[in-house]
């Protein structure tokens, strides 16, 4: 399903392989927009050494549990997680700890501010994973500790003594870069590693990214929850909406020409310096429709209540289905939504009837 | 996009000049006009002093940082208001109904164990006079013109139950509820997603427009100011660096600092492979340098440019830069 057009991968087994993938915080309670249930529902990833894959989503979408769910911080309602050909879901007791103090999958947390512990100096910070991995002497220890701060382009000698807050933005995101690449793991999962920094220091961590994909030969999820900051590294993208997995593929072609309507308002919200839109948020989205919304609670598509698409059909979560050899999208309009020929009859005006009822068209 | 009406002054900042510890300076002869209606983008990295400008015009700095010298006017006319030596009774007079500010981080500027409504209304009681009844009539068509469609719900609602989005348009609300001439808005989608973001972009753009609102959007992303502003202020290290309307500014960038600013920003060009970045770093709050201060990073950066401090050369149609290198328009 997910051949890739990577020049960095070729057709080996994926490092990590989500399948399926349930994750549910607390029971779903109606009429409120908390406990809603299911934080992740049906999530599927594919990520191969020395591939980048963004995942995209707004707040509350699941894109952080993901991560979580992948380095065993929650434990999974269904689905499986399988990295390097080992299920992690069936590890247990010795196994599993073995294979988290190995740190061969990290993830660096966001906003480094809050979890770099305060009153740890770099050396320290960094130096930690290794001194819970154990095996290493006094002298390797550090030396690998100032290679790891070399790796991100930090200066051993002026940052060892420093901690979090005598560092700036893009420095502590680099500090806690280090300490994930410290153990040399396999898998570097970073959880929105670029929102708090400017542009500037933006576009050094995401280049910082992808030479460390190249020099490690690692493999990296990148969760973001605007496409501007993966545009530029990024190999394949995953866009999340409301627990579910919309749209998947290379990152060109998903940002070119998205096929769920959800990626082209993503794609149509960007700001950009050239003001040259060829969508606008208007052409895919509707203000909230609160009938449509009930829809999504009772299991319909959980775009719905935004769709200028939507029609009866959505009453049913569509399933992802592969669209072409390198993509997959969950819409039953998929990649035919701007074409002007109505696919199917939609029974609900494209604009909500509230605004619309006593206006002639 | 068409020029507002530039008669008149909202606000007026002349020769700002803000310490941090010690005295040293962080923001240097910081001068900007915004007119009614006018809404006007200030733009530079962390640290370039962007955040602590409208912190003095709000007068909101930090304990130890104190405005050292110029002027900052609200108004003009009878009404006018010098700010820098405000006291408490003048700031009182004037916070909410003439200057309103809105922040990143909306969760941290409301009170998490009272209602929506019971914050809005407060405003609308405690500064606009109003009886419960009629605030609470108020509160909700202002919640309703902020985008959110069931005011009646959220009235009731408590902050840990909104989305960080829909927490930032009720913020909104009560910023604009009693219809003050600037809004500031310092970072206040940064923290947002991408849609979210666009939403409360247009949701200000159609406030200014009904309120005849002036506004003052503080980001570090050009990409955000190109899409709602008329006109931009560059800062780096502590100095407006470039100034102009934004479709000009944007064409054709004259600072070698905007210019660099232009290559980082978001562009919506998903083809591009490589993301630039602005070599070395910005100078410290305080640092003194000798001439400009984006020399050390420049890469035209030529003696004379390090000789002596820079002036800004106006270069005529409302634009200005602090460059040795710029053209003087004969």
């Amino acid at each position: 399903m997910s051949v890739t057009t990577s020049p960095a991968t070729t057709d080996t087994a994926p490092l990590l392989r989500i399948t399926d993938l349930a994750v549910s915080y607390a029971a779903p309670r109606r009429g409120t927009h908390l406990g809603t249930g299911a934080a992740l529902d049906g999530a599927e990833l594919e990520v191969r050494r020395g591939e980048i894959v963004g995942i995209v989503g707004e707040t509350g979408s699941g894109k952080t549990t993901l991560a979580r769910a992948t380095v065993g911080l929650v434990s999974p309602a269904r689905g499986t997680i399988e990295f390097d050909g080992t299920d992690l879901g069936s590890l247990r007791g010795r196994a599993l700890r073995d294979f988290r103090r190995r740190g061969r999958v990290q993830l660096v947390f966001q906003d480094s501010l809050r979890s770099l512990d305060p009153d740890l100096d770099v050396a320290a910070l960094v130096a930690e994973p290794l001194d819970i991995a154990g095996g290493l002497s006094a002298a390797d220890r550090s030396q690998r500790v100032d290679e790891a701060l070399q790796e991100v382009g930090l200066e051993p000698g002026a940052v060892l003594r420093r901690r979090p807050g005598q560092l700036s933005g893009g420095q502590r995101q680099r500090v806690a870069l280090a300490r994930a690449i410290v153990t040399r793991p396999d898998l570097l999962l970073c959880d929105e590693p670029v929102s708090a920094l400017d542009v500037s220091n933006r576009n050094l961590v995401l280049n910082l990214l992808d030479r460390l994909r190249r020099d490690l030969d690692l493999a990296v999820v990148i969760i973001a929850h605007d496409l501007s900051s993966l545009a530029g590294i990024a190999d394949r993208v995953a866009v999340f909406y409301r627990s579910r997995l919309v749209e998947q593929g290379p990152i060109r072609e998903v940002l070119e020409s998205p096929a769920h309507p959800y990626t082209a308002l993503l794609t149509a919200s960007a700001p950009s310096v050239t003001r040259h839109h060829r969508l606008r948020p208007d052409d895919v989205c509707v203000p909230v429709d609160d009938e449509r919304a009930a829809w999504t609670a009772d299991g319909g598509c959980v775009f719905a209540a935004r769709c200028r698409f939507a029609h009866d059909a959505c009453r049913v979560q569509p399933d992802v289905l592969p669209l072409g050899p390198t993509r997959t999208a969950a819409c039953y309009v998929a990649g035919r939504w701007d074409q002007p020929a109505q696919p199917t009859q939609p029974t609900q005006p494209t604009q909500p009837q509230s605004t619309q009822s006593t206006q002639p068209a | 996009m068409p020029q507002p009406e530039t008669t008149g002054s909202t606000l007026g900042v002349t020769d700002l000049r803000v310490s941090v510890a010690h005295g040293q300076t962080a923001v240097r002869d910081v001068s900007f006009d915004i007119a009614p209606g006018e809404s006007v983008g200030l733009v530079g990295e962390s640290g370039s002093g962007k955040t602590l400008t409208c912190r003095a015009v709000l007068g909101l700095l930090p304990g130890g940082v104190r405005v050292e010298a110029g002027r900052v006017e609200l108004g003009e006319g009878p009404t006018a208001v010098e700010l820098t030596g405000a006291g408490r009774r003048t700031w009182n007079q004037v916070r909410g109904t003439r200057l309103a500010a809105v922040f990143q981080d909306p969760a941290s500027y409301l009170n998490p164990s009272l209602t929506i409504g019971h914050q809005v209304d407060e405003q609308l009681r405690v500064r606009g006079g109003l009886a419960r009844a009629e605030a609470r009539t108020r509160t909700l068509e202002l919640l309703l013109e902020v985008g959110i469609h069931d005011a009646a719900t959220v009235y009731h609602q408590y902050p840990f139950q909104l989305s960080g989005g829909m927490l930032q348009r009720v913020l909104i609300a009560i910023a604009v509820s009693l219809n003050p001439d600037l809004l500031i808005a310092d970072e206040a989608t940064t923290a947002l997603d991408t849609v979210v973001q666009a939403e409360i972009l247009d949701l200000v753009g159609r406030l200014r427009r009904s309120h005849r609102l002036s506004l003052l959007l503080v980001t570090h992303d050009l990409a955000v100011v190109a899409e709602s502003c008329d006109r931009v202020l560059v800062m780096y290290g502590g100095e407006i660096v470039e100034s102009g309307p934004t479709e000009q500014v944007l064409n054709d960038p004259q600072h070698p600092y905007t210019q660099a600013l232009m290559r980082v920003a978001s562009i919506g060009d998903w083809s591009r492979r490589t993301l630039e970045t602005i070599a070395g770093q910005p100078p410290a709050p305080g640092e003194e340098l000798p001439g400009c201060r984006f020399a050390p990073r420049c890469p035209l950066a030529a003696a004379e440019c390090t000789a002596a401090p820079v002036p800004v050369v106006e270069l005529g149609d409302q634009r200005a830069a602090r460059c040795v290198k710029v053209a003087v328009p004969a």
